[in-house]
């Protein structure tokens, strides 16, 4: 269970990016994150597993608190929490198996990172979890061979790996095409009701949060306006997450037109 | 398509210049005056004695005269010399690369703390603000002539160079690689392994190979200071009026270079 409460980041003096965010994941469920550009999603993720120094506040997973932690406890607490990337972040010169690997690098001595001797155990379960996700073929093949969408598989393995007690996600489907981007989403669900996993995905299509999460958190100016089932995630709702906001991304149907590019 | 626009009342004739590089005029034309004044000031006060100049050109015409043809009589010396040579490209390169990985860690700002950064940078001018030439009269003051001088020399060479050019690489390198592996809980070594050398990789071969080039070339010149090598042996040559035994060492590094360009070339467009 992931419990935030009251987490303020501030960079600098400027204005908060998170002003006392509480949010409470519980069980498996897959809970997607939505908002405007700048609402504070990502922040809030990355403060998560301490990419940022969250300013104050406590984040708690299976009543651990993460803020505060130094060195190996640091380093101990991320390998307990997955993260997938929007740039998938793959080691792009090393093999998809090294990547995938590279996801056992909190539990395995320097030497054996260094010489690429993994326990058997790790290789026994890339191997299988490459094969649940479809990328199994492509152990040798150097990861920047790859398509988005495989790519993005790599780095989903690479985090199931970590043996997580959570799934971070922070817009993996944004650099993917509608397509691949639906396939991705409807592997992280399946993926979390398997391995009874919580996964916080951030996303910016409204849609595929509806489709395929089981709850929706609604940010803007850092701060959370709505907490619900997509059943309830309505247009006042969604008004209310990117009103007043110019040209959201998801709805913009066609592109900007000349007068608007040139005020920009 | 867009910008085709023709409701927006175009009129014809407009001119339209290359903004100058320079946008202030002041500094503009302040430069050209500035180097004009040099150069003028630079020629009529530097001594050029044109008698001398007249004097020497039938000298080296001379000597050139006297290098056709090319001997290689002596090819055993030769062959020595250039042994010699390669054995102190090579091993300086070997060594120099191998320290300059890590003085290059240390020297880049966004993996290393400001105090590990800053030595690293005095390493990198300290091995950069001396020539060569200037470094192998100091080692063989230090440890007497011959061929560790010049291993010594071209080392302290290369770490200045490599390790500057590969610090500026790790500077650059893509953030998010390092980030993903920072998430899955891996220390700082481990960072470095699988999140900033590869990506640093090809780069790192490429400097290697244009040193070891470049060490070739260097190792020549050292020599004449008395740091081993073939440079030893042109110095000899010349001091003996050998012109066309110097011209024979002249032609072979001219070959030498010409083949380890090709090859590093070859190498580099490999392993991208």
């Amino acid at each position: 269970m992931l419990e935030i409460t009251n987490l303020v980041k501030r960079y600098g003096q400027n204005e908060p990016v998170l002003k006392g965010l509480n949010l409470k994941v519980e069980g498996s469920s897959v809970v997607s994150i939505v908002g405007a550009s700048g609402a504070g999603k990502s922040t809030l993720l990355r403060c998560i597993n301490r990419l940022v120094e969250p300013t104050s506040g406590s984040i708690k997973l299976n009543g651990h608190e993460l803020v505060n932690l130094r060195g190996s406890d640091l380093r101990h607490s991320r390998r307990r929490i997955g993260m997938v990337f929007q740039g998938f972040n793959l080691i792009d010169r090393l093999t998809v198996m090294e990547n995938v690997l590279s996801g056992r690098l909190g539990y395995v001595s320097f030497f054996q990172a260094l010489t690429r001797r993994f326990p058997q155990s790790d290789i026994d379960r890339a191997f299988s979890l490459m094969e649940r996700v479809g990328i199994a073929h492509y152990a040798d093949k150097r990861a920047d061979q790859l398509s988005g969408g495989e790519r993005q598989r790599v780095a989903v393995v690479r985090a199931l790996m970590q043996e997580p007690e959570i799934l971070l996600a922070d817009e993996p489907t944004a650099s993917l095409d509608p397509k691949t981007s639906q396939q991705i989403m409807s592997l992280l669900q399946s993926l979390a009701s398997e391995m009874s996993l919580p996964v916080l995905i951030n996303i910016h299509n409204v849609t595929q949060a509806r489709m395929y999460t089981d709850r929706i958190v609604g940010m803007r100016h850092g701060q959370m306006i709505f907490d619900g089932e997509p059943k309830d995630f309505n247009q006042d709702a969604l008004d209310a997450i990117y009103g007043g906001i110019e040209s959201p991304e998801e709805d913009a149907g066609e592109p900007a037109s000349p007068t608007e590019e040139a005020s920009a | 398509m867009t910008s085709g626009n023709t409701a927006s009342g175009a009129q014809p004739g407009r001119v339209w210049k290359k903004p100058p590089f320079i946008a202030n005029p002041w500094i503009r034309y302040g430069l050209v005056a500035i180097t004009l004044a040099y150069l003028y000031w630079a020629f009529s006060t530097l001594p050029f004695d044109w008698q001398r100049i007249a004097e020497g050109l039938p000298r080296a015409g001379k000597i050139f005269g006297g290098a056709f043809p090319p001997s290689f009589e002596r090819g055993g010396l030769l062959w020595t010399g250039f042994k010699e040579s390669f054995q102190i490209a090579f091993l300086a390169t070997m060594l120099g690369v191998l320290l300059s990985i890590p003085i290059a860690v240390m020297a880049a700002r966004n993996v290393a703390p400001l105090p590990v950064y800053l030595l690293g940078r005095t390493l990198i001018i300290v091995s950069r603000s001396f020539h060569p030439v200037i470094v192998a009269i100091l080692f063989v003051a230090a440890v007497g002539f011959g061929p560790m001088a010049g291993i010594l020399t071209l080392t302290l060479y290369s770490i200045g160079f490599v390790a500057k050019l590969l610090a500026e690489e790790i500077e650059e390198i893509d953030w998010g690689q390092v980030e993903a592996m920072r998430s899955v809980g891996a220390g700082y070594m481990k960072i470095l392994v699988y999140g900033v050398f590869p990506q640093i990789m090809p780069r790192q071969i490429g400097l290697s190979m244009y040193q070891l080039d470049s060490n070739l070339r260097a190792s020549a010149v050292v020599g004449i200071v008395g740091a081993g090598g073939i440079g030893g042996t042109l110095m000899n040559a010349f001091g003996r009026y050998d012109y066309d035994f110097a011209f024979a060492i002249l032609l072979m590094i001219i070959a030498i270079i010409l083949v380890s360009e090709g090859l590093s070339g070859w190498v580099r467009k490999k392993v991208w």
